[in-house]
């Protein structure tokens, strides 16, 4: 029998450590074999962004990552799920959002990672909007096709 | 009363985070809703003027825009979603 399911689920404005989220998940566990991490990190575009600003829906954001995370759990018999994600002004250079997917074998992990960041992506409630270097306000960024293709990939 | 609660450019055009609101009896689906939200004003006209890419979540979660609105305590009215 596998040890019980560890799931983190976290919406904040300071920055997080992915060796320390990578060793809480997998502290005293000897039924995983695989982690697998992303780590996504807020780009200056070329140096024309000087920040990002990330809105979020208070209690939604995280109870939609815990829907997902929980469908990713089932999915891929996932053992352990780790997910976090920022909010508030991110410099370049600065995480955004981390997940973490341990399961017994790889393809299980790396799997459970890529279904729960298509997710977030189009179904967590979190709005980007630019900051130029110039110091206009670039506007909000735009939802991509190609992200709503790559959540359909899963069905 | 209900609750509404708005995100990202909604809630720019829309000039607030949130509002209560008297919701008339004829108005039933989410797409009802935004219909009428429209007729508010100019800033709800200018925030709602393609009502298909609002997205909504009923008490937090998300809806069509085919849902009954009968019930809920919060709606939530935001942009596609850009995070990650």
């Amino acid at each position: 029998m596998p040890e019980a399911v560890i799931s983190t689920i976290r919406v904040q404005t300071e920055d997080f450590e992915l060796q320390a989220e990578v060793a809480a998940l997998t502290a005293g566990r000897h039924d995983i074999g695989a982690v697998v991490s992303f780590s996504g990190l807020c780009r200056d575009e070329q140096g024309a962004l000087s920040a990002l600003e990330l809105e979020h829906y208070p209690g939604m954001a995280e109870a939609e990552m815990r829907r997902i995370g929980g469908i990713a759990v089932e999915r891929f018999s996932l053992l352990g799920l780790t997910a976090i994600h920022r909010y508030g002004k991110i410099l370049p250079g600065e995480n955004i959002v981390l997940v973490i997917a341990a399961a017994p074998h790889r393809q299980a992990a790396f799997d459970g990672a890529n279904f729960v960041m298509d997710f977030l992506k189009t179904s967590a409630p979190f709005w980007k909007k630019e900051h130029a270097v110039d110091g206009t306000e670039g506007g909000w960024v735009s939802a991509k096709d190609a992200d709503g293709e790559a959540q359909d990939k899963w069905r | 009363m209900t609750k509404l609660v708005y995100f990202a450019w909604v809630r720019e055009r829309i000039g607030k985070p949130e509002e209560e609101l008297e919701i008339p009896p004829n108005v039933v689906t989410v797409r009802d809703l935004l219909n009428h939200l429209k007729t508010l004003g100019e800033e709800y006209e200018n925030a709602l003027q393609y009502p298909e890419v609002i997205r909504v979540a009923l008490n937090q979660e998300h809806v069509e825009h085919s849902e009954a609105i009968a019930g809920a305590r919060e709606i939530g009215l935001f942009p596609p979603m850009t995070g990650g």
